[in-house]
């Protein structure tokens, strides 16, 4: 390990916190903050490309690892790293903060200082939950990135932006309150907040197990309020309808999912298998609801979340599927949704900026005025159906084939049946955009196509989508070198070796292997 | 080896008294016409200076004064450091806020420089009578600085309460003393904790433990004996609220420990549910009453009620952990509530004519700093991580859940749930877009001196919640001198084998 190598994970966390401190103290000149933040995330970005190119896929177990400790009594470490579940996520997340900056380059119009500062600041909760291996550490970010957000929702809300805020942050603050308790819980039981210790400590049996169902379904329960999973979804369409683009396109999803697969199924293993058929079932119905609700949807922002949470159900349902090819097809697809998403929160809120309405009847025909938003739009929604060749087939198919073959056929039919939906209601939304007749709402406002700023963030996403589709390979690679899901019999055969192992705290390492 | 001169033991309580002293005598002499701003610097030097002997005080060899009635030990210079520091930002606050031309500036500053004080002197007394005293010391010059503001709004109303429920409290302190005397001939609080047990009357010692419980728990505004905050936090000038929320408070709490806790280990079996029953009580009603305020400062009063109930909830769930884990809070929960007064009071002025959550409404827009200093306090107070206020509730929670109070905990936690929507109206009042027609504008100009206070608070803020370690040492290391006088057989069981495991960091 160089040098380099432990400390990227930091500077990845510092940069963004710095360029925010820069933008606060500067003044509000010209676009003075918007080119401070342009550049602090491309140079975020750039130190995460560090990351793939220098990590070892065939290697199981945490790389760039960076341990020192924070706080003495009770021990909170700063301890950071990554594996092959969340190399891709941390890259995303850079990817996403040039592109935020883009989209709102034209948008954000006062108070640039505070929606630039605020907006590095969230950049860096994001890095620190995909990075943290210390539980506290990793409570830390997660709800240090409830503040900008809600900030930003309250201040840029289209309508009634403090109202959805409260909601947002009321509701994903207030299930975290029952996961602190279990995390000091763990703690006072097993006297850390190390990951891979208290894994260790989780599948040795030591615990007892009518609490540990309990610590395990106050983390479930506050993961699934923020993918959001059915029936806990309720902030998510007025947070997409208020939210500035750049922030609403990183709210959703791959925070709550990632902690699903880290630090539910990855900890509590017996327990999440316990609990599969129940989030499976909520999933189902998830698919399903969502894509029925979002086939009715007069608000395209409340369409996209309401085909979000469709979308995320099945990601839920591939972990809690519990198979190998499951969880990769969920790493893939998170990886796919997110850019997808990006892509169609780009192009919307330029709609919405252009027309100054998100409802979809004020539309229609604009394909021939616009004709770039359209083509991209049109790619981007392919590539959220699921159409071959691009990225989004690749998650959906493997999702499907692994729930039909591993877990249960009837519950791949109808995840099935969502997808045929998901296509339903994107084509007819791009039909009611693009196509018909001329809407005289729309027509009546001057057409600007998308400007050079948008299709530079734009471009890149569409190229990942090709790319991801076609040759999907150079991030299974990776994404396979991850956490396993936990087998009932590799479950028997780990307590087994647990006992027989002595079970000092030196030895954990070792024994995890 | 040489006894330490008793002067030293109140050093920091004489230097405070001398600069009150000073203040009034200038204040008598200067010409009628000439602003008695200056004064507040001096009282400024004052606190300062006493922050600094107290922090010498720490040179000296822990022990008793004056015939075994004051103390010097981590545990006091803990809570001296604390409340002077309070009051130092207090009076930095009052200089930039008081209109020059305003009657008795000097008073003002002589009065606060006076409560802190008693304030002081309640931490280090280990003799009931003079912990009596200092009470009242601390009680009447904040009765007279409530009322400050003689001609504005509810000033005198708010005065008037808290003079007549707080001689009532009082005077419940002082039957308490009276009746703990008649049981065990002494007032001294560790030969009680001798003779209390031994004592023929039981019945005398837990009547004397509940009055004095009642005195204290009105000082620290724990409910049922909040009703007095709301009230007086609404008419008392804003910096004034500034320290009425929180220095008293720290004083109380340590008197408390000192009373329940050193006094009468014996009759942990009656205080610890008694407190963990108020702990609860004043968490929930607190909580439960802020949520329908629309005035910013009644709000922050019922919310330091709430506060006032996760103070307890630590030291309820676990004494030996908890006191640690209080007095970290407090020093957190006082870096953050002076500063969002610092915020009010710079908002809404002297006059206080933006008094509604609803005029706060775009702040960030018109005054950006002041804005998003309001959200960062806000943010603290609701704690979220990397605040000081997050270490506060883990420290605090951590300790119930050790003592096994897992239902204190949840229920503390799903309020600070709750607490949340309150901080956050005028966090999100203040992020939203103002009408572009009815715009207030608060004061343009930050003061030096304010702009200080509020470096100060928030810098204050920030490093407790980022780097707490130095502040959790002192606080432990205060929490262990004071465990080191507790007589031997009185230690409830378990005290002893908690303390070393929990605290490797000693």
């Amino acid at each position: 390990m160089t040098s380099i190598d432990q400390s990227i994970l930091t500077l990845i966390l510092l940069v963004p916190l710095a360029g925010a401190i820069l933008i606060a103290l500067l003044p509000d000149q010209a676009k003075l903050p918007n080119w401070i933040a342009l550049l602090t995330a491309l140079a975020t970005f750039g130190l995460t490309l560090h990351l793939p190119a220098h990590f070892v896929a065939g290697q199981s177990g945490f790389q760039f690892e960076f341990t020192r400790l924070w706080v003495e009594n009770p021990a909170i470490h700063y301890h950071v790293g990554v594996d092959g579940l969340s190399l891709w996520l941390v890259v995303l997340v850079g990817l996403h903060a040039p592109i935020g900056v883009l989209a709102s380059w034209n948008t954000i119009k006062t108070r640039r200082t505070i929606f630039y500062s605020l907006f590095l600041v969230q950049q860096t909760s994001m890095f620190g939950v995909f990075i943290s291996l210390d539980l506290l550490l990793y409570y830390g970010f997660w709800e240090l990135s409830l503040v900008p957000m809600a900030i930003l929702i309250a201040m840029y809300g289209r309508k009634d932006g403090p109202k959805a805020a409260l909601k947002f942050f009321l509701f994903t603050f207030i299930p975290s309150a029952p996961l602190l308790v279990a995390i000091l819980w763990l703690y006072v039981k097993t006297h850390t907040f190390n990951f891979a210790e208290l894994q260790y400590q989780t599948a040795s049996g030591a615990l007892p197990a009518g609490a540990l169902f309990w610590v395990s379904l106050a983390f479930v329960f506050a993961f699934a309020v923020k993918v959001p999973i059915f029936p806990l979804h309720g902030w998510l369409a007025d947070t997409f309808n208020e939210a500035p683009v750049a922030m609403a396109m990183v709210v959703a999803g791959k925070l709550g999912l990632y902690s699903m697969l880290r630090f539910h199924a990855g900890l509590f293993p017996v327990q999440a298998r316990a609990l599969a058929p129940l989030l499976m079932v909520l999933a189902l119905i998830g698919i399903l609801y969502g894509a029925c609700l979002a086939l009715v949807q007069r608000d395209f922002f409340r369409l996209l979340a309401y085909g979000a949470v469709s979308h995320f159900s099945l990601v839920i349902l591939a972990i809690y599927g519990l198979t190998l090819n499951g969880w990769s097809g969920a790493v893939f697809q998170i990886l796919n949704l997110s850019i997808v998403e990006a892509a169609m929160f780009v192009l919307l809120g330029a709609l919405e900026s252009r027309y100054g309405t998100s409802q979809i009847d004020s539309f229609g025909g604009l394909a021939a005025k616009l004709p770039r938003t359209a083509t991209y739009f049109v790619l981007a929604s392919l590539a959220m159906i699921g159409l071959p060749l691009l990225s989004g087939f690749i998650g959906e198919f493997v999702i499907l084939s692994s729930t039909f073959t591993g877990v249960s056929r009837s519950a791949a039919i109808i995840a099935a049946i969502g997808v045929i939906l998901s296509a339903a209601y994107m084509l007819w939304l791009v039909l009611r955009l693009f196509y018909g007749p001329v809407n005289s709402i729309s027509d009546s406002k001057p057409a600007h196509d998308l400007s050079f700023g948008e299709l530079v963030a734009l471009t890149p996403l569409v190229i990942l989508m090709v790319v991801m589709g076609v040759s999907p390979s150079l991030w299974f690679n990776t994404i396979q070198a991850g956490p396993h899901p936990p087998g009932t019999q590799a479950i028997v055969k780990y307590i087994r070796l647990l006992e027989s192992a002595p079970p000092a705290a030196s030895t954990t390492q070792e024994v995890q292997r | 080896m040489n006894p330490v001169p008793d002067i030293y033991r109140i050093l920091p309580e004489v230097i405070l008294t001398l600069t009150g002293v000073v203040v009034m005598l200038i204040d008598a002499s200067l010409p009628p016409g000439v602003s008695r701003r200056y004064l507040g610097f001096v009282a400024a030097i004052g606190a300062t200076l006493a922050i600094w002997a107290s922090i010498w005080q720490l040179s000296l060899p822990e022990g008793t004064g004056f015939f075994a009635t004051v103390e010097t030990s981590n545990f006091t210079v803990f809570f001296h450091v604390l409340i002077c520091g309070i009051v130092l930002v207090a009076l930095l606050l009052s200089l930039d806020s008081l209109p020059s031309n305003t009657h008795h500036q000097g008073e003002f500053y002589a009065l606060i420089v006076f409560g802190a004080v008693g304030m002081c002197l309640l931490t280090s007394a280990v003799e009931l009578l003079l912990v009596f005293i200092a009470l009242e010391i601390s009680s009447i010059s904040t009765y007279v600085l409530a009322g400050y503001r003689k001609h504005v709004g509810r000033g005198p109303e708010a005065a008037l309460k808290y003079f007549l429920l707080g001689s009532f409290a009082t005077a419940f302190f002082l039957y308490g003393i009276a009746l703990i005397f008649g049981a065990t001939g002494t007032t001294e609080i560790y030969k009680i904790a001798h003779a209390a047990p031994g004592a023929q009357n039981q019945i005398l010692v837990i009547a004397s433990l509940a009055l004095m419980l009642v005195g204290i728990l009105f000082k620290v505004s724990a409910a049922p004996f909040h009703i007095w905050t709301p009230d007086v936090y609404e008419g008392a000038p804003s910096p004034v609220v500034a320290l009425l929320s929180t220095a008293p408070k720290a004083a109380a709490f340590a008197l408390l420990i000192r009373v329940v806790y050193e006094a009468f280990p014996t009759l942990r079996s009656l205080w610890s549910p008694l407190l963990w029953a108020v702990a609860v009580l004043s968490m929930t009603v607190g909580n439960l009453a802020a949520l329908r305020q629309q005035n910013v400062k009644r709000m922050m009063a019922y919310s330091s009620i709430a506060h006032a109930g996760y103070l307890l909830a630590a030291f309820a769930g676990a004494p030996e952990i908890g006191i640690p884990a209080a007095a970290f809070y407090i020093a957190a929960y006082a870096a953050m509530n002076v500063g969002i007064f610092a915020v009010i009071t710079l908002v809404s002025g002297y006059d206080e004519h933006l008094t509604l959550i609803e005029d706060y409404r775009g702040l960030l827009y018109r005054s950006p700093f002041l804005g998003s200093m309001l959200i960062f306090f806000l943010v603290s107070l609701i704690g979220i991580p990397f605040t000081g206020g997050f270490f506060g509730k883990f420290y605090s929670f951590t300790a119930a859940v050790s003592g096994g109070a897992i239902a204190l905990a949840i229920i503390g936690l799903l309020n600070s749930g709750l607490a949340a929507a309150y901080y956050l109206r005028p966090a999100l009042a203040a992020a939203h877009r103002p009408d572009s027609d009815a715009l207030v504008q608060p004061r343009s100009r930050v003061g030096v001196t304010a702009l200080a206070a509020l470096a100060f608070t928030a810098a204050a803020t920030l490093m407790l919640g980022i780097v707490p370690n130095t502040v959790l040492r002192a606080a432990q290391s205060g929490a262990l001198t004071l465990q080191a006088p507790a007589p031997e057989p009185a230690t409830p069981a378990g005290a002893a084998t908690a303390t070393p495991s929990e605290q490797p960091a000693q």
